[in-house]
């Protein structure tokens, strides 16, 4: 089995998938318990089908460089999406509902119409769950993924304590002078980048799972903001990185053993934090 | 010089106006309680005295050196926070947010002055447990220290004591009394009359009929006679 990995392990692309992987997911994981204290554990759903059609539009057009239309549709849903939560005629997780499904359909119908692939369910499956797409990234991708990865984890590390602060309690900060519409908009933006570079991880149909699971796992076991933060990156990355080993010896398509591994972890976490709570009372 | 001075102020929503030509004065070292029936705008207040919400007309002036942003506001607890998983410590911080400007940590002072905080509210041996798992009247004293790290000078309190028991709520006034008499100007926001003629010296009733002026005042005036009938045969 050892050398099977090795074998895998001499191909260069197969190491790029791996840093890549652990990037998307230590980003994934920074911001997932912000949006699951906010209530928008669904947004990253909703975004991701935005990517979808977004990845669409630039199948038909006919761009090889997708993320150049991925990447601005998606920030814009994004920012529309947060903006409207505070005051919308239509409440935040109608809107969202209504953006994502409304996109993943347009996205097929463009692709089914225009498309002039031969394999076209191929196509969308791949798009929706991830299947090979990181094991094919150019090395420009790769780049482009790592650097914005680094920009993620370097702008989380600055504004924790503001981003700590909004997310407790968004009137009391803006009270004590935080813009807290900045830096729900600064939410906003770093939300849609995570979810375009982990569309080539897991497919946009299983994100939601990468930013949430282990930001949810975390919060069965640590009380405090920043033991939750830091094990449910350390909990991502983990998941990712034997998600991935499991999928290249097993065969098995990534996205989904990743989601897979995730979940065990969280049915874990959870018994844990059940047998933790019981021994404190 | 007053801390506060409010001019013809009209608050509300969009077009709908809740109260108009508002017109009142917090002095230094004041204990104002807020008090009106459910609906009569007393949130609405609160959130335009500390520019949540923009006023429809009038000013809001501050002076005697107060800063914008040195006012501790104690707001009512909202869903997002019964389930965070936030230590004490990381809490009563984040009220020192407000002198970072855009350092992104805290120094020294702002952790020193969270620390005597959590002391002055009796809550300095709870500083790594949960928010969560605390009970009511712990998570108002926290949400008071936060408060505290925020201002020097002036402390805003939106219904301090709803959901506390008896005993926790006469803690909590006395601990807001406490902090009076340390100087720090108080507004409170209460539907308890009888606590707010107990402790504060200066009051505002907002409704159908609005009065503003010392507590004594009050209790002579029609507005405070009617509500005060009122809520003897009501509550008791």
């Amino acid at each position: 089995m050892l050398d099977k990995l090795g074998m895998y392990l001499s191909y260069p692309f197969v190491r790029y998938a791996l840093v890549v992987g652990i990037l998307i997911a230590l980003c994934s994981s920074l911001l997932g318990v912000t949006l699951v204290l906010k209530r928008f554990s669904f947004i990253g759903d909703g975004l991701s089908h935005v990517a979808f059609g977004a990845m669409a539009i630039a199948a038909v057009l006919n761009i090889t460089n997708n993320m150049v239309i991925i990447l601005p549709i998606t920030i814009i849903s994004a920012i529309l999406l947060l903006r409207t939560g505070q005051n919308a005629k239509i409440k935040g997780d109608a809107a969202i509902a209504m953006i994502s499904v409304g996109a993943l359909a347009f996205g097929y119908l463009l692709m089914n119409i225009f498309s002039t692939s031969s394999n076209l369910s191929g196509d969308v499956c791949s798009t929706l769950f991830g299947s090979t797409s990181i094991l094919t990234l150019t090395k420009k991708e790769v780049w482009l993924c790592i650097a914005l990865s680094v920009a993620v984890i370097i702008i989380f590390f600055l504004f924790y304590n503001k981003i700590f602060a909004v997310t407790f309690d968004e009137s009391f900060s803006r009270v004590t002078g935080i813009k807290a519409g900045s830096y729900n908009l600064m939410i906003a933006i770093i939300i849609a980048v995570i979810i375009v570079l982990a569309m080539n991880l897991v497919g946009s149909l299983l994100i939601s799972a990468l930013v949430i699971f282990p930001a949810l796992s975390a919060m069965r076991l640590f009380r405090s903001f920043k033991k939750v933060t830091i094990f449910s990156a350390i909990l991502s990355v983990v998941c990712a990185f034997s998600g991935m080993i499991i999928s290249i010896l097993a065969g098995t398509p990534v996205g989904s053993t990743i989601v897979a591994v995730d979940v065990f972890a969280f049915a874990i976490c959870y018994i844990a934090g059940m047998i933790k709570g019981g021994m404190l009372k | 010089m007053a801390l506060l001075t409010i001019q013809n102020l009209s608050l509300g929503y969009d077009s709908h106006t809740i109260l108009e030509d508002l017109n009142f004065v917090v002095n230094k070292g004041d204990y104002l309680c807020i008090v009106g029936e459910n609906g009569s705008g007393k949130t609405t207040l609160v959130k335009t005295l500390l520019h949540l919400q923009e006023p429809l007309k009038g000013q809001i002036l501050i002076d005697d050196g107060l800063k914008k942003n040195e006012i501790g506001y104690l707001p009512q607890q909202t869903i997002v926070q019964k389930d965070f998983p936030a230590s004490v410590k990381e809490i009563v911080l984040s009220g020192c947010q407000g002198q970072c400007g855009l350092r992104p940590f805290y120094n020294k002072e702002e952790k020193a002055l969270a620390e005597k905080n959590m002391e002055r509210m009796g809550i300095s041996a709870l500083k790594s447990s949960c928010y969560r798992e605390l009970s009511g009247g712990q998570q108002q004293r926290v949400l008071l220290a936060r408060a505290l790290c925020a201002t020097r000078k002036l402390l805003l309190l939106d219904e301090p004591v709803s959901g506390l028991d008896p005993k926790v709520t006469s803690e909590m006034y006395e601990l807001i009394a406490q902090l009076n008499q340390e100087g720090i100007t108080i507004i409170m926001i209460s539907h308890d009359i009888a606590a707010a003629l107990r402790y504060a010296d200066h009051i505002l009733h907002i409704g159908d009929t609005v009065f503003f002026g010392t507590k004594e005042e009050y209790i002579e005036s029609d507005a405070g006679k009617f509500f005060l009938a009122q809520q003897k045969g009501g509550d008791i």
